[in-house]
């Protein structure tokens, strides 16, 4: 017989706080509570049962949607919608490579409902992960992983363990990490962090994406003033369709020439890690360099040092250098 | 025929005991594979109080294509289900159920989104437009004329969200060309692969002004 099978969601109770004080409260108090806002990945987590939180905190009447410019930095409030990020004239004019990679992402509805928190805060989408009757050390510690010898095309070349090949699948962070943004964490003392010590690697505990700590929140994201990296910029998304799907691998890159010289350069990588892959070895290189077919070539070789494949995603080896020397080559003809 | 009525037995029983099960486990936070309505029914007749508790309705105010609502749904309760099987608004329709699709394509306070992923309890105060609230009675909106007219659809499943997220498109200045129509219509996708005459009808739409 053919059972009828439909995932639902299992209850929870729904709070929307109306401070933040609450809301870190609630999340310190109470282990199996989630903040919601967009919700376009965890309602789509908890259809399927990969996730079950208890309760469900509503952040969306907290005031920290504004998108600012501050003394030397550029601050985005944690609501702020994808959209509204990308489309914003402060970001399209000195952060246009936040705007792009922003743009490369997911659809126009789902921009219009995903938050830069909760953008930062989406989990993995491999198979795996999703899959609730495979092993998967990041949805149940100890479980195994089932990518490391299953179907892998879509998963990690660097910072890898044999606990999880996972990658993180955002697009923007690509962007929030090159260009050197600051996390602002509010808990019971408010912290600030570099944008590349927020996602870490799965180590030997893949269940933790990020270094948020039990009782704190996203309250907002600050992009330092450089006006050398608004000049020439670039997002490079190599994906299976054109639009509407994940990276296989991207690169954001921006890059400043001066004197026939490279001046100032930022990349990083999508696609290829458990979090945004800044290339800081080929950063260092290229600096003062001439931007050339040579230098770029080499640059994309010292990214790719310690890149390892895991079968399917072998062409990914061939595929992220060859995707750098693009993004460079693009921003070195508009510079 | 024997043998038949065997198969509807057991699935009666399969449908009972998952539930009961479902009611076992519920507190312990697993998720179950379950027909909504099944699950619905069971807690409006209190077969269990604590979870019958787990199941309490908020009281939610929206304005749907115009028309003020006062609904009680449970928090998980998605504005696809809402409008599909409480107020019967069934042009809206359920295709992946995950963000994947774009069938479910809604406007809430008039920016274009997935409805299968918005819980209907974030929504108290908004203004929701379906494909319902669309045409002026019997006069078409002119993006669903240019559907007609270009044979924007072969099976049509997809159409309804198709339309509304043209509708957005179109009003966000985002319908310049081809291109960009197609980039920005990539959340609609379209198994019958009528897209040419989808892109078609979106720029004429456009062209000849008020959407």
């Amino acid at each position: 017989m053919r059972q009828i099978k439909i995932k639902v969601m299992i209850n929870f109770n729904y709070v929307k706080p109306s401070t933040q004080k609450a809301v870190t409260d609630t999340l310190g108090k109470d282990a199996t509570a989630q903040i919601i806002a967009g919700g376009t990945n965890l309602v789509d987590l908890m259809k399927r049962g990969v996730t079950a939180p208890e309760k469900l905190i509503d952040i969306t009447g907290l005031p920290l949607k504004n998108i600012e410019q501050q003394k030397g930095f550029v601050r985005i409030g944690t609501l702020a919608l994808n959209s509204e990020v990308a489309e914003s004239e402060l970001i399209l004019k000195k952060f246009p490579l936040l705007s792009k990679a922003l743009n490369a992402g997911a659809s126009p509805q789902l921009r219009n409902m995903a938050t830069v928190g909760g953008n930062m805060m989406q989990r993995t989408r491999c198979s795996y992960f999703y899959d609730t009757a495979m092993p998967c050390n990041k949805r149940k510690a100890g479980s195994g992983c089932g990518a490391l010898k299953g179907y892998n095309r879509m998963h990690a070349i660097f910072g890898t363990t044999e606990n999880c090949i996972a990658v993180h699948p955002s697009d923007m962070c690509i962007a929030l990490v090159a260009l050197d943004a600051v996390v602002v964490i509010s808990g019971k003392a408010d912290r600030r962090i570099p944008f590349a010590d927020f996602h870490r690697l799965p180590g030997t505990n893949p269940e933790k994406d990020n270094t948020l700590q039990k009782g704190e929140m996203i309250t907002a994201i600050e992009i330092p003033d450089n006006d050398a990296l608004a000049k020439n910029t670039v997002y490079v998304k190599v994906r299976d369709r054109a639009s509407y799907a994940f990276a296989l691998i991207s690169v954001a890159a921006a890059l400043d020439v001066k004197g026939g010289n490279i001046s100032a350069v930022r990349l990083a990588m999508g696609g290829v890690a458990h979090k945004p892959w800044r290339l800081t070895a080929a950063e260092t290189f290229l600096k003062g360099k001439a931007p050339s077919a040579e230098n770029f070539k080499q640059a994309a070789a010292l990214a790719m040092k310690d890149a390892k494949g895991f079968g399917h995603n072998n062409f990914k080896l061939k595929l992220a250098p060859n995707t750098i020397v693009q993004a460079l080559t693009t921003v070195s003809t508009q510079a | 025929m024997a043998h038949h009525k065997e198969e509807i037995n057991s699935e009666k029983e399969t449908i009972h005991h998952t539930r009961r099960k479902f009611f076992k486990i519920s507190t312990a936070l697993t998720a179950v594979a379950l027909i909504p309505s099944k699950i619905l029914k069971a807690a409006e007749d209190n077969v269990d109080e604590k979870v019958a508790e787990r199941f309490e309705k908020q009281t939610l105010t929206l304005e749907v294509n115009g028309v003020q609502q006062t609904l009680s749904v449970e928090p998980r309760v998605t504005l696809l289900d809402l409008l599909r099987e409480q107020l019967k608004l069934t042009g809206t329709k359920k295709g992946c159920d995950h963000g994947q699709c774009g069938a479910c394509t809604v406007h809430i306070n008039g920016q274009r989104v997935l409805s299968c992923l918005s819980l209907a309890v974030m929504q108290n105060g908004k203004k929701i437009t379906t494909i319902e609230g669309l045409a002026k009675g019997e006069e078409l909106h002119p993006m669903q004329a240019a559907f007609i007219k270009h044979d924007g659809f072969q099976c049509g499943y997809c159409t309804p969200g198709q339309i509304m997220s043209a509708v957005a498109c179109v009003r966000e200045g985002h319908a310049d060309n081809e291109d960009e129509i197609r980039q920005y219509m990539s959340g609609n996708i379209c198994r019958c692969g009528a897209y040419p005459n989808i892109v078609k009808a979106i720029a004429e739409a456009k062209q000849k002004g008020g959407v």
